[in-house]
C-alpha cells in the first residue's frame, strides 16, 4: 500500500494498560477513497485503535503519518486539523443544548459572528443530505429526540465540513440504534462519500453490512492485526473464522450438566440457571447482559419496602464505580453483606468478623499481612477478590457476576476459577457475564445476547468461541 | 411539550402568584414607590443568582458566594470610594481569583463545595480585616445609580429586566455560554471537540466572580454602608433562585430569566409575610416554604410528561 497517499498511516503501534497489551505492533493505513471494515471480538483492541487515531490516547511506540508526514505531538485538536471525525459507539451529544448549539459545540471553526444561523443552515442541508426526508427540527433539544434521532444528528455532524475539509470519519457501530431504512440511507451516503474520495472506517457487528461496505476488512484479534486484505475475499462464515483463534485446542474441563431444580430464572422465562450450575452470558459487551443481571438482582430480591432476604449476591464488575467502599479496611469491605448474621444485639461482633476475615484471607488467598490494611493498600485483583469473599460469604445460593475478572491478572484468574468451581460442586449456581472468551469457556451453559435480547444459548460441548462469535455477530440487519 | 412549556413558565406564574397577594392584602403597593420598594433588595440577589447560575451550569457549587460579596461590599465601602483605582485593582484580583479557584477545582479533581466552602473562610476573613466593624460609605455613583428614578418604570424592574437580558444573551445566546453549558450536559463531548476544559471552567468562574462583584458593588449602593456580615445570606438564597428559576443541579440546565425572577420571589416572600404581619423570623422558613410548593409542582408536571411519553 503506498502510504505516501494515506490520509493517516499508524505504523508499529502499541499501546499498553498495565499488563494488558490493547494494541501490540499494529499497522493501519488508511487511503483516501477506502471504506475500511474494522471487526474484532471484546479486547481485541477496536476501540484502543479508534481512540489512537482521533487524538484521544497516545502511543506508547510506533508513529503517525498524516498524509505522509510524520506527527509528533498527536492531539484530539490535531486529529480535527487534520480532518479525521468519529462517530462513538455510545452517544455523546449534550442533552441540554440543542442541535444547533451541539453543532457549536463539535465545530471550533464555526465563526463567530451570526453562528447560530450558519449553524442551522449547515445542519439542516447535511441532514437532509444524510438522511433524506427526515422530520428533526434543529432547534430541539437533543435531550427531547428519540436514541435513533440522536444518533442520526451524531452522524450528520460529524460529516459536516466548515472550515476544514472532512478526510476520515469513524463510525463506530452507526447503524446499532438506526432502523433498517435508515441504515440504508446512512449506508449509501457513505459510499457516496467514499466515492468522492473521503476515507471511512466501519466498524459494526453487522457481518453482512460491514461486507456490503467496506472496500477492505481489517480484522484484530488479542491487539494485533490478523487480517488486512479486500474485502471480496470474505464472506461471513470465513469472517467468523479469521476472529476466532485457530490454534487454541478445546481446553474444556468436564461439565455436569446435571437438569436439576431451577435456582433462579428472569420472570418471562428467557433465561434460567440450575442448582450447582455456572451460566454465561456472553456477546458483545453493551449488548443487555449487565441489564439482564440488574433485572434477576432486582425481581429476586425484595425492594427497600420489604424485609432484605439473602437468595441473591452480586459481584460488581466496575471495582471503583459499585464495588470497592474506598475509605474502608479489606476486612470492613468483606464483611458488608455479612453484617445482619454478624450483629449481636445490635452490635457487630468483631471477634467472628475478625475471625472470618482470616478464614477468607486464607481461603482465597488475598495478599495482605493485615486486613485492617485500607482497601486501597491493595491491587486490582486482590481488591477483585475481597468482593468475590464478599459475596461467596454470605449465604446465598445464586450469586450474580458482571464481568468481574476486568483488569485482574492471569494468576488471579486462576485463582478465582478454582474457587467458583469448588463452589458450584457445593451446590452454587453463578450467573457470569464476561466478554472474555476463556472465562465463558468454563461455563456450563452459555447464553449469547445481541442487541439487547438472547441470541443463542450453548451447552457443554457446544460452548465454542465460533459458535459464541457467530451468534454475537449478525449476519444481516434486522 | 405541553407540560415542558408549563415548566418553563412556572417561576413567572409562582412569582405573579405571589405578587397579586401582596397587591391584594396592601393595595398601595401597586404604585411606583412601592414597587421600587418591593423589589429593591432583589437587584443585588438578582446578580448573586446570576453568579451561582453560571458555577451550578458547570455542575460545580458556590458556597462562597455570600462571603464574596460581602467582602466586595466591604471593599466598595472603602477602597472603592476613597481610591477608586486601587478599588478596581483588588476587585479585578478577587475575580482573578476566583477564575483560579475554578482552576484548582478541575486539575486537582477537588470537590468545588469543599474547594468553596474553603474560600468562603477566607473572603470572611479578608472582610472582617477592611471593616472589623460596620461602615464605610458607598461610592456616590453607586447611591447615585441604586436612587435613580427613570420615567414610567422603578429602577429596580428596569435593573432586573437589564439583568435578566444581558446574562440571558451571555448564556443562552452566545457561543461562550453553548460551550460552559455544554461542560455541564457533556464535558467528554466538549472535550472531544477539541475545546480546553481548563479554560471554559476558568472562564465560567471569572464570569461568576464579575456578577458577584456587580452584587456587592450595589448593595452597597442601596444600603449606603458595609459591613463583612451584609450578605451572608446569599450564598443560600442565590442557589435557592436558581433551582426555583428552573435550573437543575447537575446536567447544565439553567435558565437565566428563570433564575431572575426566582430571586425576585424570594424577595418578595419577606415582604409577603410582613403584610401579614407575621414577624419576619418566619422569612427563611416561608422562602424555604415556596421553595418546597414549587419543587413539588415541578416533580408533578415532570411526572404527567413522563406518562405522557409512555
Amino acid at each position: 500500500m503506498p502510504s505516501e497517499k494515506s490520509v493517516i498511516a499508524l505504523d508499529g503501534a502499541r499501546k499498553h494498560f498495565g499488563a494488558v497489551r490493547a494494541l501490540d505492533g499494529v499497522d493501519f493505513h488508511v487511503a483516501p477513497g477506502e471504506c475500511i471494515g474494522l471487526v474484532g471480538h471484546n479486547g481485541a483492541g477496536k476501540s484502543t485503535l479508534v481512540n489512537i487515531l482521533n487524538g484521544g490516547l497516545s502511543l506508547d511506540e510506533g508513529t503517525i503519518r498524516i498524509s505522509g508526514e510524520p506527527v509528533d505531538a498527536y492531539s484530539v485538536s490535531r486529529a480535527r486539523q487534520a480532518g479525521v471525525r468519529c462517530v462513538f459507539q455510545e452517544l455523546s451529544l449534550c442533552p441540554n443544548l440543542t442541535i444547533v448549539e451541539n453543532v457549536r459545540i463539535a465545530h471550533r471553526d464555526l465563526g463567530r459572528s451570526a453562528w447560530r444561523k450558519n449553524a442551522e443552515t449547515l445542519i439542516r442541508d447535511q441532514l437532509g443530505k444524510v438522511f433524506p426526508g427526515h422530520t428533526i427540527r434543529t432547534s430541539e433539544l437533543v435531550g427531547n429526540l428519540s436514541i435513533a434521532e440522536r444518533q442520526m444528528v451524531e452522524i450528520a455532524i460529524a460529516f459536516l465540513e466548515i472550515s476544514n475539509p472532512v478526510k476520515l470519519v469513524i463510525l463506530d457501530e452507526p447503524t446499532s440504534s438506526l432502523d433498517a431504512v435508515l441504515a440504508n440511507k446512512m449506508l449509501a451516503y457513505v459510499r457516496q462519500f467514499v466515492a468522492e474520495g473521503g476515507a471511512v472506517v466501519f466498524i459494526s457487528h453487522i457481518l453482512d453490512e460491514v461486507l456490503e461496505i467496506a472496500d477492505r476488512i481489517f480484522v484484530m484479534k488479542d491487539g494485533k492485526a490478523v487480517v488486512d486484505s479486500t474485502a471480496s475475499k470474505f464472506d461471513v462464515a470465513s469472517l467468523v473464522q479469521a476472529m476466532g483463534s485457530v490454534v487454541r485446542e478445546n481446553e474444556r474441563r468436564d461439565t455436569t450438566t446435571n437438569a436439576g431444580e431451577v435456582a433462579i430464572a428472569l420472570r418471562n422465562g428467557s433465561l434460567q440457571a440450575h442448582r450447582g450450575e455456572i451460566v454465561g452470558l456472553a456477546g458483545l459487551s453493551g449488548h443487555g447482559q449487565t441489564d439482564a443481571l440488574v433485572r434477576l438482582y432486582l425481581e429476586n430480591t425484595g425492594d427497600w419496602r420489604s424485609h432484605r432476604n439473602n437468595q441473591v449476591a452480586f459481584v460488581a464488575g466496575d471495582r471503583s464505580v459499585d464495588g470497592v467502599l474506598p475509605l474502608w479496611s479489606i476486612l470492613r469491605n468483606m464483611s458488608l453483606t455479612l453484617l445482619p448474621d454478624l450483629t449481636r444485639r445490635f452490635f457487630v461482633d468483631v471477634a467472628r468478623e475478625r475471625e472470618l476475615g482470616k478464614l477468607w484471607r486464607e481461603r482465597i488467598a488475598i495478599r495482605t499481612d493485615d486486613m485492617q490494611n485500607d482497601i486501597l493498600s491493595l491491587s486490582g485483583g486482590n481488591q477483585q477478590k475481597v468482593l468475590f469473599a464478599r459475596a461467596l460469604a454470605s449465604p446465598a445460593p445464586v450469586v450474580l457476576m458482571d464481568d468481574p475478572m476486568r483488569g485482574v491478572d492471569v494468576g488471579t484468574k486462576q485463582d478465582v476459577y478454582s474457587m467458583l468451581r469448588e463452589e458450584a460442586g457445593k451446590g452454587r449456581t453463578f450467573i457470569w457475564y464476561s466478554t472474555e472468551m476463556d472465562e465463558v469457556r468454563q461455563c456450563d451453559r452459555v447464553y449469547v445476547f445481541s442487541e439487547g435480547a438472547i441470541a443463542a444459548e450453548f451447552a457443554g460441548e457446544d460452548v465454542t468461541e465460533e459458535n459464541i462469535i457467530r451468534a454475537s455477530f449478525k449476519e444481516a440487519a434486522a | 411539550m405541553t407540560s415542558d412549556r408549563l415548566r418553563q413558565l412556572l417561576p413567572a406564574f409562582s412569582l405573579a402568584v405571589l405578587l397579586i397577594s401582596v397587591f391584594y392584602i396592601q393595595p398601595r403597593t401597586m404604585s411606583y414607590l412601592g414597587l421600587n420598594l418591593l423589589f429593591n433588595l432583589a437587584v443585588p440577589i438578582a446578580l448573586a443568582t446570576i453568579a451561582q447560575m453560571l458555577i451550578i451550569a458547570v455542575n460545580d457549587l458556590d458556597l462562597s458566594m455570600g462571603a464574596f460579596v460581602s467582602f466586595v461590599a466591604c471593599v466598595a465601602a472603602t477602597y472603592l470610594r476613597d481610591t477608586p483605582l486601587l478599588g478596581v485593582l483588588i476587585l479585578a484580583g478577587a475575580i482573578g481569583v476566583y477564575a483560579l479557584v475554578g482552576i484548582l477545582i478541575y486539575v486537582r479533581n477537588l470537590p468545588a463545595i469543599v474547594v468553596t466552602l474553603g474560600m468562603s473562610f477566607v473572603w470572611g476573613g479578608l472582610a472582617v480585616l477592611i471593616l472589623p466593624s460596620p461602615g464605610g460609605a458607598a461610592p456616590d455613583w453607586a447611591r447615585w445609580l441604586m436612587k435613580t428614578k427613570p420615567p414610567g418604570i422603578p429602577m429596580a424592574i428596569v435593573a432586573s429586566i437589564l439583568i435578566a437580558g444581558i446574562a440571558h444573551f451571555l448564556v443562552m445566546r452566545s457561543s461562550f455560554g453553548v460551550v460552559i453549558r455544554g461542560v455541564g450536559g457533556n464535558e467528554r463531548s466538549v472535550e472531544r471537540a477539541g475545546w480546553s476544559i481548563l479554560w471554559v471552567r476558568a472562564a465560567a468562574y471569572a464570569s461568576a466572580g464579575f456578577f458577584a462583584v456587580l452584587a456587592g458593588i450595589l448593595l452597597v449602593g442601596l444600603t449606603t454602608a458595609a459591613d463583612a456580615n451584609i450578605a451572608l445570606r446569599y450564598t443560600l438564597l442565590s442557589i435557592a433562585g436558581v433551582i426555583l428559576g428552573g435550573g437543575e443541579f447537575t446536567g447544565g440546565r439553567v435558565s437565566p430569566i428563570g433564575a431572575v425572577i426566582g430571586a425576585l420571589t424570594l424577595t418578595l416572600a419577606g415582604s409577603f409575610l410582613s403584610f401579614l404581619r407575621i414577624s419576619s423570623d418566619w422569612q427563611i422558613g416561608a422562602q424555604g416554604a415556596i421553595l418546597i410548593i414549587v419543587l413539588a409542582l415541578r416533580v408533578l408536571l415532570n411526572r404527567s410528561k413522563q406518562g405522557a411519553g409512555d
